[in-house]
């Protein structure tokens, strides 16, 4: 039954995840919260989360191609990014956060490069099994929602 | 309906993240509570009625929301105002001081946990906030309650010790509910300890008996402009 097998490719999917490292426990906090009240509940968490992060690695990249680099402004990007990975449960994106730190305490710009390197990839990473995630679960609705009529 | 159990109380929590403050709402609303954000100390304080001094000059202006709020709960590190500047104006002011803050910080920072407690927090929550932390607001939102509470029976009180010829009656009264007062101080005092050490975190020792109580799930998120916080809803 394709309902079933829907069903199954998500919790694979999910499963990986949580063994890849890229979610952590507090992504299962998200999801003991979404209820009948607040079905959309991850998803616009997720979306926010999404979009926030394209927006903090974009201004740190422009921050770091300046001659003189405002690591002032780096931290507190980093900081916001690592506080709302920590929120959702993204854990790689999250440590990847944590490691930047180091070269920005120590003004070291071509090691901040590389350090936001590995958190873009950490992003887009989780970015991409959160994509899979969604389309997976609106198929399972639309099947449901099928199945009740 | 009894009225102490189903009155639902109401939360405001100031978050300068956006993703914070949607997994606060939820957090709060799981638990039953009527909820308020803001993203920001000054706006905290505007919500509650007390006008940042320093900013807004203290013209009339009649159009001001003032809402009736049972706990605080904010993060520390905001831009302009932190959480601990919040909490010294809302401690310092005679109309607000009593009602309960809590204070939420992504970083587990002893100096800082003790700086907050000392300074009148009731409780320090380690970000991310968890379903588990929301049972550890119970005690200080019912405090804050059967203080009022106390309040009010002493007031009538005082009306049937002039009606009655015979005082033994109300003195029993008396007795009983401060009996129920210091229990539940008691309770809270197991768990709170001011100076901390640097295990006395969130997640750490506060273990506190869980007090269920129902609460009205009503969805509401508009602030409640009510002058009695008995108000049944």
């Amino acid at each position: 039954m394709a309902l079933l097998a829907l069903k199954e490719q998500l919790n694979v999917l999910l499963n990986s995840m949580f063994a890849e490292g890229l979610l952590d426990q507090q992504f299962q906090q998200l999801q003991m919260l979404q209820d009948g009240s607040s079905p959309g509940f991850v998803a616009e968490v997720i979306t926010l989360f999404c979009e926030d992060s394209e927006r903090i690695l974009t201004e740190l990249s422009k921050l770091l191609e300046q001659q003189v680099v405002d690591y002032q402004k780096v931290d507190a990007y980093v900081h916001q990014l690592k506080g709302s990975s920590a929120s959702v449960g993204a854990q790689n994106v999250k440590l990847a956060c944590a490691q930047f730190r180091q070269f920005y305490e120590e003004n070291n710009k071509e090691g901040c490069i590389r350090a936001l390197n590995v958190v873009k990839h950490e992003f887009y990473r989780v970015r991409n099994k959160f994509d899979n995630m969604f389309q997976l679960e609106q198929r399972i609705q639309a099947y449901d929602a099928k199945q009740q009529n | 309906m009894a009225v102490d159990a189903e009155t639902q109380f109401h939360v405001l929590a100031v978050d300068d993240s956006l993703i914070d403050r949607k997994l606060i709402e939820r957090l709060l609303k799981n638990s039953s509570y009527q909820v308020t954000t803001v993203d920001s100390g000054s706006k905290a304080l505007e919500l509650l009625g007390l006008r940042d001094e320093e900013t807004d000059p203290p013209s009339a202006s009649l159009e001001q929301q003032e809402i009736e709020v049972n706990l605080i709960i904010t993060d520390y590190c905001m831009p302009g105002m932190t959480g601990y500047d919040l909490l010294k104006r809302i401690k310092g002011s005679s109309s607000l001081k009593d009602i309960p803050v809590v204070i939420m910080s992504s970083e587990n920072v002893p100096s800082r946990i003790n700086r907050c407690l000392e300074g009148g927090a009731e409780e320090f929550f380690l970000k991310p906030v968890q379903l588990s932390d929301m049972k550890k607001l119970k005690p200080h939102l019912l405090k804050g309650k059967s203080k009022e509470h106390q309040q009010e029976t002493e007031q009538e009180q005082e009306q049937e010790d002039n009606n009655n010829i015979s005082s033994s009656s109300s003195s029993s009264t008396d007795s009983n509910t401060s009996i129920n007062n210091s229990n539940k101080r008691k309770a809270m005092d197991e768990g709170l300890s001011p100076e901390g050490t640097s295990s006395n975190t969130t997640n750490g020792n506060k273990k506190r008996k869980a007090i269920d109580g129902g609460g009205l799930s009503l969805e509401r998120t508009r602030p409640r402009f009510s002058s009695s916080s008995l108000t049944v809803v």
